[in-house]
């Protein structure tokens, strides 16, 4: 089925804009798909299907945005109800980022806004145009050197199988920047929003105490 | 198996035991470990499935006409898609079943189709214009409900096994099962005091963070891959593969980095039906489950109904102890009824024990396995009985448990004898700690409970390459979910003599090892931990062979120490130490690539054993219950990584601690689950917890060569019990039924009012 090609980019290739802001048709998956078995990829982008053979059933309200992301600014051109969360994850494959829930219920999306830690999820991506986004992967430095909240981790073994740790560190970073880890009880209030089913909770505020010393030093 | 277990208690261990960093730590800390949703692949699909809005229903039409016209639709499976190749194996059948209906459905939530599309708002649309013609039938949700004569019955083809003679009408009651020995009548007789309770517990969830998820690709040539979060890449493999037809070789499973599973992710759910997807529409597709579908589709543990009847003498000997356990484990056969009942009465020395276990089916999601599955609802029955007997006959609870504990050479309740085992130790061990005495403040109450778990070994194969530069690649088959990775670098530096960080282990694809079983039992340090051992010692063998050939003296007359080749004696040669990394550089010259591997069905996973001490303050007011000290002690044969021997024991606690006060599956009138999100399914938060201590006793299990005992799962069984004991001890009143939410708990002590 065929429909004629709009002039308002769609979901289906909305990820494929380039940084300079033109919008980039691809049309290059003919072909490839037909291999036995296609290798895996990771830190690029899902492909999507050129619109021309997408041809969504609805036209969807799709806005151009310019995301500010760990200091570098990408254009998108995204269904209006795209989270946050969906644009890290599956626009610009920051898979760092995790979705434990999509409802503001375990926190392993955290990120931060402007330096706030926020619920990615509960995010619409329009909403936060032109605002600093922070995620688990802007956080160490360039040269890779960890932050000392991150480091505390890995040195207080503050997780078993790493699945909340990008969000309970983005929870962690603000805990300790905003000056709200001033005893364990603090601590654990604070992040009481961000859930580990392991239970590493001893370690993480443990983690989260050491990593206070090293900041304010 | 020939071990040198006699070394036990003597070895001067150099790395184990040790506590060095994880070697996944830096990925998980920068969000470059990836899980199971964060693959792509190029022209990838996103599949999406439909779930029964029915508790049962028969499943009359399926028209998936107008979704297949709408564009971006690539294709729909359904249960025509997946023809039965199960060949009479039933359970392979049940499995089937579950992964999508056939003639009905069997629970909300249960697969009836699945589309894959261009992106996920298309595959939603398109699972509306799916029409299912269901006629809805009586369901029944409640273990004691489902079992009455009368009861909607699920299916008409289960006749209770176990029953003399077997029934002709089918039932609900799949199996009963009978554990002991002695004579439990004869012995209720010589007792002056006896104990007879009911209690109930609700259904939980594992509750791992990271939904189900996996990437499916199947080619034209009928060769497939898949990238998925499971605790057992091999089983997924080979489910897979027979569902779909397909020959075991041609599909290749990689296991990815798990966000947590705890017994959850030990069998398939969507892995099969993408798959089926990705063959049909000749593109990777990938299916992530939404955390309502975990809730409702996923394998959540049993609800269970348990009757618990012990009689004791007046100077504390229990004379005889009986229980009948009913467990619901789902729509399908396979409750944790049978682990149950075996375990229920393991901490006890018993002249006469009977347990009895009903397997019972009803209209929710087939369960999975939950941290020693079956084990932690039987303890919280048995214990809680043990508790309010020590105080009627004028003891205290941890005398009343020593003087009744199994030891060396006890009858287990459930047939076995045991060997050296660690109860005792763990009761002493609580008995001298601070909690013990600490003092309780108002409105406070303090409980214990022990708690047992079998262990498991079974089949594993490991893989260890010496590099040509001496480091060593080693190759498990069994998915990290607790660090597992770190534990086998450390026995394989052991036993090498070589650094920590010298070894690098991997989780290698089905492609790369024989099988090996899920990581699952508690077993991995220990079953993986000793391949890994005796891969390394044959690594040494060919070491060693390969010295003595470049030495130009026999094999025999050369020996291994510290990670390095030496003359066994003066008169083998004087010959200078040769490293591993010199042995290596010098392996294409002397007969090729040097590695050591082992291959086995792990025997002699040794039990364990676990005390638990809680403090817990209820609130006369709000019911509101508060853990204020919690400490765990548990015999760990020998603790590998000494961290994540704690990591389990907090968590285990942690899980029971949810499981004991706020967590469990509602269901409505109409047979839906009420409660499916972390809102209003509570799983313990940071705020909610003391720190949790713990005690670690290494009492070695000689069936390892360093006495590793597995720990996982023995630390969620005497949570439930000892916080009930605990509260029931603050409340004034005997709490029978889980979880001890406010509501519970406000009208015990109504109830309690009421009687004074």
């Amino acid at each position: 089925m065929k429909r004629p090609p709009t002039s308002q980019p769609t979901t289906s290739s909305g990820a494929t804009a380039r940084e300079d802001g033109v919008f980039n048709r691809r049309h290059f998956l003919v072909g490839t798909a037909t291999s036995a078995v296609l290798p895996l990829s990771f830190g690029t982008t899902g492909v999507r299907e050129a619109v021309t053979d997408a041809a969504l059933p609805t036209q969807v309200p799709s806005s151009s945005v310019a995301l500010l992301v760990n200091g570098r600014t990408h254009r998108l051109i995204l269904d209006n109800r795209t989270t946050l969360l969906d644009a890290l994850r599956e626009h610009l494959a920051l898979t760092g980022t995790k979705k434990g829930c999509d409802h503001g219920q375990c926190g392993a999306c955290t990120v931060h806004l402007d330096g706030e830690p926020i619920l990615s999820c509960l995010t619409l991506v329009a909403s936060v145009e032109g605002r600093a986004v922070t995620t688990i992967e802007g956080l160490a430095q360039a040269d890779g050197a960890l932050h000392p909240v991150q480091q505390a981790f890995i040195d207080h073994d503050a997780f078993q199988c790493g699945y909340c740790t990008p969000g309970q560190i983005m929870s962690a970073v603000a805990c300790v920047e905003g000056d709200r880890a001033g005893s364990d009880a603090e601590i654990r209030e604070y992040m009481s929003g961000n859930l580990c089913r392991c239970a590493a909770y001893p370690n993480i505020v443990a983690a989260i105490r050491a990593a206070k010393t090293e900041v304010r030093s | 198996m020939p071990l040198d277990s006699t070394l036990q208690g003597k070895r001067d261990f150099k790395v184990v035991g040790t506590r060095p960093l994880r070697p996944d730590g830096i990925d998980k800390v920068t969000g470059r470990a990836k899980f199971g949703a964060d693959a792509t692949a190029p022209g990838m699909l996103v599949g999406r499935i439909l779930r029964s809005p029915h508790a049962h229903a028969r499943i009359k039409k399926i028209d998936t006409s107008k979704a297949e016209k709408l564009p971006g639709v690539k294709a729909i499976v359904t249960r025509e898609d997946l023809p039965d190749h199960t060949d009479g194996d039933a359970l392979l059948y049940d499995v089937l079943y579950n992964i999508m209906a056939r003639e009905k459905a069997l629970y909300e939530g249960h697969a009836v189709a699945a589309v894959a599309a261009v992106d996920t708002r298309t595959a939603r649309e398109a699972l509306k214009l799916i029409k299912v013609d269901y006629e809805v039938l009586p369901h029944v949700t409640d273990v004691d409900e489902a079992m009455k004569p009368g009861a909607p019955i699920l299916h008409s083809t289960i006749f209770t096994d176990g029953l003399e003679p077997k029934p002709k009408k089918p039932s609900n009651v799949v199996r009963r099962y009978e554990f002991g020995h002695g004579d439990v009548e004869a012995g209720f007789k010589k007792a002056d005091i006896i104990v007879e309770r009911t209690f109930k517990t609700e259904a939980t969830h594992q509750g791992y963070i990271e939904p189900h998820a996996c990437l499916a690709n199947v080619g034209p040539d009928g060769q497939g891959e898949l990238w998925v979060c499971t605790q057992g890449h091999f089983m997924v493999r080979d489910t897979c593969a027979r569902l779909l037809g397909m020959d075991i070789s041609k599909l290749r499973v990689t296991a990815s980095e798990i966000g947590g599973g705890f017994g959850g992710k030990t069998t398939v759910f969507i892995e099969p039906v993408a798959l089926a997807l990705s063959r049909k529409a000749n593109r990777p597709v990938k299916v992530v489950m939404s955390r309502e579908e975990v809730f409702k589709a996923s394998g959540p543990t049993a609800s269970t109904s348990i009757d618990v009847k012990i009689g004791v003498t007046k100077d504390g000997r229990i004379t005889a102890a009986d229980a009948t356990l009913r467990y619901q484990g789902g729509a399908f056969a396979g409750s944790p009824v049978e682990f149950g009942a075996m375990s229920a009465f393991a901490c006890y020395d018993l002249e006469n024990a009977r347990t009895i276990g009903y397997d019972v089916v009803t209209n929710r999601p087939k369960q999975a396995a939950y941290r020693a599955p079956g084990a932690p609802m039987a303890a919280f029955a048995v214990e809680s009985v043990i508790e309010e007997l020590a105080r009627k006959v004028g003891m205290e609870p941890i005398d009343f448990r020593m003087k009744n504990a199994a030891r060396e050479g006890t009858r287990s309740s459930y047939g076995p004898t045991y060997g050296p085992i660690g109860l005792l130790a763990t009761l002493e061990k609580a008995k001298q700690h601070p909690h013990f005495k600490a003092p309780l403040s108002p409105n406070q109450g303090r409980g214990m409970a022990c708690g047992f778990w079998f262990n498991f070994g079974g089949q594993t194969c490991v893989s260890l390459n010496v590099n040509s530069d001496g480091t060593v690649a080693l190759s498990v088959g069994t998915p990290d979910i607790g660090g597992s990775r770190a534990s086998m670098c450390l026995m394989a530096a052991e036993e090498l003599g070589i650094p920590y960080d010298k070894v690098r282990a991997i989780v290698a694809d089905t492609s790369a090892l024989g099988y090996n079983d899920v990581t699952d039992g508690s077993r991995t340090t220990f079953a993986t931990g000793m391949a890994t051992i005796l891969a390394a010692r044959d690594a040494i063998k060919k070491l060693t062979a390969r010295a003595a050939q470049i030495w130009g003296i026999s094999a025999e007359a050369v020996t291994w120490e510290k990670g390095y080749a030496k003359p066994a004696g003066s008169n083998a040669g004087n010959f200078p130490p040769m490293s591993i990394a010199e042995i290596a550089a010098q392996a294409g010259a002397t007969g090729g690539p040097i590695a050591g591997h082992h291959e086995y069905s792990a025997d002699g996973a040794g039990v364990s054993f676990a005390t638990h001490i809680c403090d817990a303050e209820v609130d006369p007011e709000t019911g509101a219950t508060k853990i204020v000290r919690y400490t765990v002690l548990q015999d760990a044969g020998k603790a590998v990584h000494p961290s994540y021997v704690e990591g389990q024991f907090q968590g285990g606690a942690v899980q029971g601690i949810g499981w004991a006060l706020n967590e469990e599956y509602i269901y409505g009138k109409d047979g839906r689950l009420q409660n499916a999100g972390f809102l209003d399914y509570r799983i313990p938060v940071c705020s909610d917890l003391p720190m949790i201590d713990t005690v670690i006793l290494e009492i070695p299990n000689p069936g390892h060569p360093y006495g590793v005992r597995g720990v996982g799962e023995t630390s969620i069984v005497p949570p439930l019990a000892a916080i009930a004991n605990a509260v029931s001890a603050a409340a004034g009143v005997r709490l029978t039924s889980l979880p001890m939410s406010p509501p519970r708990i406000l009208a015990a002590l109504d109830r309690k009012a009421a009687a004074e």
